[in-house]
């Protein structure tokens, strides 16, 4: 009896309105990428007419306007690249996690990353850009690991609480050691220190370039656990009893998390918080349904990074404000208010 | 008869042991200190006999003595035994009040607020003097009120004040590198001093303010010594014995964070030393007495043993908040491995 008068027609219908809406959404989205970059390419430092942009994005240098034009189309590019690897890391972690609390830069990932490129580069004179990315990536997985294992040790397994406190232990311990490693090396604490700040100006395609592949892989691994994130949120007992193999789904995805934060670091420095901030809102927007979160924290996290690359660029005239610094002010606040109203257990 | 006699006859030597254990560690802990600032003066890139440096302390005018100890050496060890001092008793301040050893001020943000404001006043305000240090408490007491102000829902939670103060802090040091990052004369020595601490290029002038801090927030803090180490039994039994728990949280708030910015705007967040010295303290002392001097004498000791290191017993030259840095990073990691392993709350 009680079956018959359940409104099940009425959700499905509900479903599909929802779905019509993330798709309205997604559209939404994509056109404010679309803006954002062709902000990104015709704001700067520099005012540039309009037909200077439209000849320097046809390839002309000609003018000062145009050449400014060709150097801000690579930078772009790897805003959007970086922006998207971080949003959708993001999003991966707070799913293996089940977390709200997890970021590549608040769980001590990026800063991994960078302590091993900078031990790499003061120590053992790696120069290519493969040698770098390699460096990042492990330097990502080992502090991954590091901060998940003491995070989950004793009762109760990995909490957002111990897992937070864990990460930000281990990123100012990281972050000590990258001075103590730089410090005596004149020749490059300067380069070193720039890039710690975290930021994507200077990029050209020949640096873009060798990470694409690590990238793409990132992406791939990432987008494909959709599914599998999908059980892991129901909880351990629950994803093994509808036969998920818990921990390999975890590793598995986690893997691409690491490759995003390892090769996006490895170009960019260490930027913190995008990964916190991105999916937060994406679930806002779109639910908790990992196959749609995961997508539109990537786009999503390509939006924010490229909006406050473009932002550190306009209020500091005539310098320029470092993305990392930007996301972090963004960011900071946002975590806080986390912190604060979610139902964040054992807080 | 006998019996009661005998149980007060052992709480009195009970207490009596306590005391003495407590006073040989102070004992300890000042000849510690004091050996180390004598080897900082006496021993550096060259060794410069004790005589010459007692006249010059006396007032005479001795040749090189006068500049390499008078001008270089002796301003960098007082300054570091003040901010030693400092940051020991602050940072124990705090873990006392909020009982909770991560809640130290160098990690809830506040050493990076005085830092950000200090480093504000001097290259963006073209400040110098004792304003800094007004500028740099006022601000270390408003990010301590915002970090508190932000943690407060149905009561502070130790932890939530934690997470509320790294985010704090994440915030402050990019504010730090930006401010750097815009400064005319960039150089890695001002960055180093404003993100790690640093002693180079210290002068007696500056060390003023800081005394003057000390003997006031310190004094402060000592006189609420008793009240203090009643908060270490929870609210509720402080209140219990007596103690204006309300008041006292206020008084001891000002008052470490006074010294904690008075010192951070002479030498910069000099790292983990605040965290370090109360855990450290804690472990000398046993439960023998107040932590207040101990922790300070610790945290003297530490910034000159460091800063001797960072400069002579290293491979390289660094400044001592990168020694200190090395020291803590890892006892931090190795702390919050053993809160979890006993699951118990911090």
């Amino acid at each position: 009896m009680k079956a018959d008068s359940l409104p099940t027609p009425r959700r499905w219908s509900a479903a599909g309105r929802s779905n019509r809406n993330r798709g309205l959404f997604l559209a939404g989205l994509l056109l404010v990428l679309g803006l954002l970059s062709a902000l990104s390419v015709g704001v700067g430092t520099r005012d540039v007419a309009l037909a200077d942009v439209l000849a320097g994005l046809g390839g002309r240098l000609d003018s000062i306007g145009q050449a400014a034009v060709a150097v801000r189309i690579p930078r772009t590019a790897l805003a959007l690249l970086a922006g998207a690897a971080l949003g959708l890391a993001g999003a991966i972690m707070q799913g293996v996690t089940r977390n709200p609390l997890a970021d590549p830069g608040i769980l001590g990932v990026n800063m991994g990353a960078s302590l091993a490129v900078v031990v790499g580069v003061a120590w053992f004179d790696i120069a290519s850009a493969q040698a770098y990315i390699w460096t990042a990536i492990l330097g990502a997985g080992g502090a991954a690991v590091f901060v998940y294992v003491i995070g989950s040790l004793g009762r109760g397994g990995a909490t957002p609480l111990k897992l937070a406190l864990a990460g930000a232990a281990t990123s100012v311990a990281f972050s000590s050691m990258v001075i103590a490693v730089v410090l005596p090396r004149n020749d490059i604490a300067g380069g070193i220190r720039s890039w710690q700040i975290g930021g994507v100006g200077g990029a050209t395609f020949e640096r873009i370039l060798p990470v694409l592949p690590f990238l793409a892989a990132g992406f791939a691994i990432g987008l494909l656990s959709a599914r599998k994130l999908n059980s892991l949120a129901l909880g351990d007992e629950l994803a093994a009893g509808l036969g998920e193999r818990v921990a390999l789904a975890r590793a598995v995805a986690s893997l691409g998390a690491i490759l995003l934060c390892g090769a996006t670091t490895a170009v960019c420095g260490p930027i913190g918080f995008l990964g916190l901030v991105v999916p937060h809102l994406s679930r806002l927007l779109v639910g908790v349904d990992h196959r749609w979160l995961l997508p539109f924290s990537a786009i999503g996290g390509a939006c924010l990074l490229l909006a406050a690359d473009i932002v550190g660029r306009i209020v500091a005239r005539p310098a320029e404000l470092d993305v990392g610094i930007v996301t972090a002010f963004i960011g900071a606040p946002f975590f806080i208010w986390i912190v604060r109203h979610q139902r964040v257990r054992e807080l | 008869m006998t019996t009661v006699s005998s149980t007060l006859g052992r709480i009195v030597d009970g207490r009596q042991r306590r005391k003495s254990r407590w006073l040989f560690v102070i004992a300890v802990l000042l000849v510690l200190a004091a050996a180390i600032f004598a080897l900082t003066l006496v021993l550096g890139q060259s060794f410069t006999p004790p005589g010459d440096i007692l006249r010059m302390l006396l007032g005479e005018t001795v040749p090189g003595t006068s500049f390499t100890v008078g001008q270089l050496r002796l301003p960098r060890a007082v300054l570091a035994a003040l901010a030693g001092l400092s940051f020991g008793m602050g940072g124990v301040a705090f873990q006392i009040m909020l009982r909770n050893p991560l809640a130290s001020p160098d990690i809830i943000g506040i050493s990076s607020g005085a830092s950000a404001a200090a480093v504000f006043a001097i290259v963006v305000l073209s400040m110098n003097g004792p304003a800094v240090s007004v500028v740099a408490v006022v601000a270390g007491l408003g990010v301590a009120l915002m970090v508190y102000g932000l943690s407060f829902r149905n009561g502070v939670a130790g932890t939530r004040l934690i997470l509320v103060g790294i985010g704090v802090s994440a915030m402050l040091e990019s504010f730090i590198a930006y401010i750097l990052s815009q400064a005319p004369a960039w150089s890695l020595q001002e960055a180093m001093r404003w993100l790690t601490g640093s002693l180079n290029g210290a002068q007696l002038g500056q060390a003023l303010p800081l005394l003057v801090a000390l003997a006031l927030f310190g004094g402060l803090l000592l006189h609420k010594a008793r009240d203090l180490d009643a908060l270490r039994l929870g609210d509720d039994m402080a209140a219990a014995l007596g103690v204006r728990v309300g008041q006292t949280r206020v008084v001891v708030m000002i008052a470490a964070v006074g010294m904690i910015a008075s010192a951070t705007a002479a030498t910069g967040p000099i790292a983990f030393v605040a965290f370090l010295s109360g855990p450290i303290a804690a472990r000398i002392v046993g439960n023998s007495g107040s932590l207040l001097l101990p922790s300070a004498l610790v945290g003297a000791v530490l910034v000159l043993a460091g800063d001797y290191a960072g400069q002579f017993l290293l491979p390289s030259r660094y400044p001592v908040g990168v020694v200190t840095g090395a020291l803590g990073a890892p006892y931090l990691i190795f702390l919050i491995i053993r809160v979890n392993r006993s699951g118990g709350s911090l």
